[in-house]
């Protein structure tokens, strides 16, 4: 495939790893913050090749992952529901909320389907104009532009039986978030491609200067990982924190304004509550009040869950800032494993605690 | 068994000509029509034994084999098959993988009330169709009405009699270092193809499932390769990823495989990008991995050429001594990644 | 996060900017997709696609330039993008 098998190249993939070992005279702490590039990162066994040179930290990558609990309790409350379907990336099914998942409220009659598109989760409703459709919208600032597109066009179809659990969550504050922990380790960020597809990366630039630490905007290929931490790795080892694009096919400065304005024209920013993380300060997008017909957390008000009390026992937030290895979680492998997690690390396959418990068997080098 | 219906009944059941009814499963006079018309008459066609509840099917010489599978999807068609081929061929590929040729099946259907019989003759049409090609018989059968809700659509069972072809034993436990692992064809289709249809995708062209009988190729395999050929399995739900770890813990060997050799259709391949899905993973229906003695993978591969069922074979790994992982795979990088066991059906992500 | 796959635009459909959509192909699979972010896509654009709609266009002349410094970093390993 076009544009994608060239990225994927073997021997420009050893040349990129000479380079970087070449260049790293200490092991630098980097941080991505992009579950896809996570899981490319240990598909391809990257980070342990780099083990030695490059300490690469997942942060809190997998919006699927951070989605609040109370968020999969309210979506499972409304898969319950008497005439409503629940429409859901693929993804969420699994995610566990404070007593259960899609998956499992599937299997309890709820009705779920699983949809490719916000905008297929339209065609739905369509077809049912009985039933309610809710579309449980989460991602990063890469989906809002397709949840917030699917809002338009049911506004100007009339399609009153279809709304969206708001769940969407902005990637640059929780970096944010990260970099003012007291022990913070993080050197430098591979910032997530398809984000800044939709963002740009203006307003990285006073946060690479604000906390002295560069940010390079960084692809998903194997190749496009490895150019990512060679030169953040670069950058570092002259001391400068600045920004760098290094997935310039796709990324501009600017962004892609048509996206950014269908964003400002349903959303706004808004505080959010991480799982794993707590709330974040303009960690999330809202839906603006001209559409609050069409927000089911006010069309069905009645089934809002109570605000959950968080992962119990669950050290996510320090695993995912990079303060402890998964293994130093007293419930990583015990009472938290991928088939019942207790919080976001371990609930998704890109999650760093799902990873290293599926790779437990080959010792992962820590670099002292 | 429900009770038989009495004829002084008040009110007469109703009868539907257009739906499956809970009275054609109760064993009077609709359930009898149902079966002479609209089963018997066309399975009727691939049997040299009269269709009945217990088929009489004379003297087998040799080592028997039985199998029994039971079908269950949604939806029911889907492009490059249905239920019914499923039902045949999954089968039939279930006796052929442990190196015995199908003989006879038996056929079971448990259909959700209100069924319209038009669904259930195109199964039905199909299953004859289908068992005709294989050439292997349906000589038992029955039937079952359940509940509205209590079963989606229909759920059908089919049970295989085969024989051995002689004492040979195919069996992971036979794999030897360095033995070559071969898949028969391009993995995936199925898995993609009912994932599409199910939850209406909307790719153009719709994805082809694989669904297709290997009897004929494993036997061809077996007799040209005696006990070169080691074991044969349909990559069926979990895909090549879960065969691989069912023979790497049966042999306690690793099996290793170089990714850029899976046979992968490109539509295959751009609906397993676009939906974040890892081929090995995904079900096959027509699709199996063979271990082989190295030094005859080129014959084994020539045999399966000479099959339609088989659309460019290729050998994709080996097996090898066990350091850690059971289960790896080269993906050109430096170092080869351990691959997971598939734990449930993959989902389409967006992460 | 984020899964974007890059597919090339055959076909509109639809131009009508919020309704806009195209027929994308991926490796000899087709798909309806929305386009209102990438209304100026022209038949034979790349287009990355994530969750049913194009996000951006590729821009092949930065493809080209990144593909040309793998080029030389593989003949010449001293040297670094």
């Amino acid at each position: 495939m076009k544009h994608l098998d060239e990225y994927r190249d073997a021997a420009a993939s050893q040349s990129l790893i000479t380079d970087i070992r070449a260049r790293a005279t200490r092991p630098w702490v980097l941080m991505d913050v992009c579950g896809g590039q996570t899981h490319n990162l240990v598909r391809y066994g990257i980070e342990r090749e780099l083990a030695d040179c490059v300490e690469l930290i997942h942060g809190p990558g997998c919006p699927v992952c951070v989605t609040a609990t109370e968020l999969i309790d309210f979506a499972v409350a409304l898969a319950l529901r008497p005439n409503t379907i629940v429409a859901s990336f693929g993804d969420m099914l699994r995610v566990p909320g404070s007593s259960q998942s899609l998956m499992q409220a599937r299997e309890r009659g709820g009705r779920i389907q699983i949809v490719y598109s916000p905008l297929d989760a339209l065609a739905l409703a369509r077809q049912h104009p009985n039933a309610e459709i809710v579309f449980l919208a989460v991602g990063f600032e890469t989906t809002a532009p397709a949840t917030a597109l699917a809002v338009i066009q049911a506004t100007k179809l009339s399609l009153n039986n279809f709304s969206i659990v708001p769940a969407h969550v902005r990637v640059l504050p929780a970096m944010e978030t990260i970099m003012r922990m007291p022990d913070n380790r993080v050197e430098g960020f591979l910032a997530a491609g398809h984000v800044c597809c939709i963002t740009g990366f203006e307003a990285y630039q006073p946060f690479a200067s604000r906390f002295r630490v560069p940010i390079v905007i960084t692809g998903f290929e194997p190749i496009d990982l490895l150019r990512g931490i060679l030169k953040t790795v670069e950058l570092l080892e002259t001391g400068q924190a600045i920004v760098k694009n290094q997935y310039s096919r796709t990324v501009q400065r600017q962004g892609n304004l048509a996206a950014q304005s269908i964003i400002d024209q349903v959303y706004e920013v808004d505080d959010r509550d991480w799982r794993g993380f707590g709330t974040i300060s303009g960690g999330g997008y809202r839906l603006r009040a001209e559409y609050s017909l069409m927000n089911a957390r006010q069309k069905f008000a009645d089934v809002l869950p109570p605000k959950g009390r968080g992962d119990v026992d669950c050290r996510g937030a320090d695993v995912m800032s990079g303060k402890i290895k998964p293994k130093q979680c007293p419930a990583f492998a015990t009472t938290c494993t991928p088939q019942s997690p207790l919080g976001a690390p371990m609930v998704s396959s890109e999650g760093a605690c799902a990873a290293y418990y599926r790779f437990e068997p080959l010792p992962i080098k820590v670099p002292s | 068994m429900n009770a038989p219906m009495s004829p002084l009944a008040c009110p007469r059941p109703t009868t539907s000509d257009q739906t499956i009814t809970l009275a054609h499963g109760e064993g009077g006079k609709m359930m009898r029509n149902l079966i002479r018309d609209r089963i018997v008459s066309k399975l009727g066609e691939t049997n040299v034994q009269r269709f009945s509840d217990a088929a009489c099917v004379g003297t087998i010489k040799g080592n028997v084999a039985i199998s029994t599978d039971s079908y269950v999807v949604s939806p029911l068609f889907f492009p490059g098959g249905d239920i019914g081929t499923l039902a045949v061929h999954g089968t039939i590929n279930d006796l052929a993988m442990a190196g015995a040729s199908p003989l006879f099946l038996t056929l079971s259907l448990i259909l959700e009330e209100g069924l319209p019989f038009e669904v259930f003759d195109r199964v039905i049409d199909s299953i004859a169709e289908t068992a005709n090609t294989c050439g292997v018989p349906i000589v038992a059968g029955d039937t079952k009405v359940v509940t509205k809700g209590a079963a989606d659509g229909m759920f059908l069972n089919t049970t295989g009699v085969g024989v051995h072809h002689d004492d040979q034993r195919m069996s992971a436990k036979q794999i030897q270092p360095g033995d070559t692992l071969v898949v028969s064809g391009p993995i995936a289709r199925h898995g993609i193809a009912v994932l599409a249809a199910r939850e209406s995708l909307e790719f153009m062209p719709p994805p082809a499932s694989d669904s297709a009988a290997l009897h004929r190729v494993a036997a061809d395999l077996q007799s040209a390769l005696g006990n070169d050929l080691r074991t044969m399995r349909d990559a069926t739900r979990g895909g090549v990823a879960a065969v691989l770890h069912e023979w790497a813990e049966e042999s306690t060997l690793a099996m290793w495989v170089d990714e850029a050799q899976l046979p992968l259709l490109p539509e295959t391949r751009g609906v397993c990008e676009l939906l974040g899905l890892d081929p090995m993973f995904v079900a096959n229906e027509g699709t199996f991995v063979a271990a082989i003695a190295s030094h005859r993978t080129e014959d084994a591969i020539s045999v399966m050429k000479t099959h339609s069922s088989c659309g460019d074979p290729a050998p994709i790994g080996y097996a090898r001594r066990r350091e850690i992982s059971p289960v790896l795979v080269s993906r050109g990088m430096g170092g080869d990644q351990p691959l997971d066991e598939p734990i449930a059906a993959m989902l389409p992500r967006i992460c | 996060m984020c899964l974007g796959v890059p597919g090339r635009v055959v076909r509109w459909i639809n131009r009508e900017s919020n309704f806009a959509k195209a027929e994308v192909e991926f490796s000899g699979v087709r798909r309806e997709i929305h386009m209102a972010c990438v209304t100026d896509a022209n038949l034979g654009d790349y287009v990355i696609v994530h969750a049913g709609i194009a996000i951006c266009l590729v821009d092949e002349v930065e493809a080209e330039q990144t593909l040309a410094e793998l080029k030389s970093l593989g003949e010449n390993s001293d040297e670094t993008p």
